[in-house]
């Protein structure tokens, strides 16, 4: 159960922190700069942004929960059995995000969920 | 496709992979040893983070999460989220060969499968444009 519980957290608040994170991302455009002084100023707008604010209070959910998890799951259970985000990810990527999905992707995502799923076995 | 994103996509989804893989090994290790027991208690959480394994694992998380914002900001989500997948076949990995774990003929039938997929994916172009209407969160 607690298990089970853990794993609830984990997808729920990675699938919103991803989406969250590309969609801002996307807004601030590619980043060119690699130079130290570069990310420092990279760093810093971004951590103005309320998504990316969010998105990183959502991963700290989902990292607490995932380390009570690994202490009481097998690592080989415990990463794919949280992937269970991914499907859901991929379809939200299309329908929130608008990102065009074609069906080389949908394909490769049900082998890799597919995968996931005989791993989580 | 852009030229330079031709390496540069590669080499930062590898970062991404290799990061995250030894962050979790490094965090699994820690909490399973002298990270003491997890429970309700923000204070469970505080002691296990200051264990050395838990702390390197947390760094390596740390450098994964930022070298994925990168990459998701010229990358589509959709691209990246398969491509890193592969991590899940470095993680049975891991745990098979320093945890000790016991990884059935399942779970190497889908870290097969998730590498197809990988291939599959990672064949296609990293970047597409965005449908009319953009994202509306």
């Amino acid at each position: 159960m607690k298990v089970w519980l853990l794993l609830g957290v984990i997808v729920g608040s990675t699938v919103t922190a991803d989406l969250l994170q590309s969609h801002e991302m996307k807004r601030h455009g590619e980043i060119h700069d690699f130079r130290l002084r570069g990310l420092r100023s990279v760093l810093s707008t971004l951590a103005r942004k309320r998504n990316l604010i969010l998105s990183v209070v959502c991963m700290a959910a989902s990292f607490f929960a995932f380390m009570a998890l690994v202490q009481v799951a097998d690592l080989s259970f415990a990463v794919p059995a949280s992937a269970g985000t991914f499907v859901i990810e991929t379809v939200l990527a299309r329908w929130i995000l608008k990102e065009h999905v074609d069906s080389r992707r949908w394909i490769g995502a049900a082998l890799v969920a597919g995968g996931v799923w005989l791993l989580a076995l | 496709m852009n030229p330079r994103l031709r390496w540069k996509t590669p080499a930062f989804a590898a970062i991404v992979v290799v990061s995250n893989a030894f962050g979790n090994l490094f965090l699994a290790w820690g909490m399973r040893h002298g990270a003491g027991e997890i429970t309700a208690s923000p204070l469970s959480f505080l002691r296990a983070i200051f264990n050395p394994w838990v702390s390197l694992g947390i760094v390596l998380l740390i450098a994964w999460m930022l070298s994925k914002m990168f990459l998701l900001s010229w990358a589509d989500l959709s691209y990246v989220l398969p491509v890193t997948a592969f991590g899940y076949v470095l993680n049975a990995l891991l745990g098979r060969l320093f945890l000790g774990e016991d990884v059935t003929p399942a779970r190497w039938a889908g870290t097969l499968l998730i590498m197809a997929g990988v291939v599959l994916v990672g064949m296609g172009k990293p970047h597409s444009e965005q449908q009319p209407g953009g994202p509306p969160v």
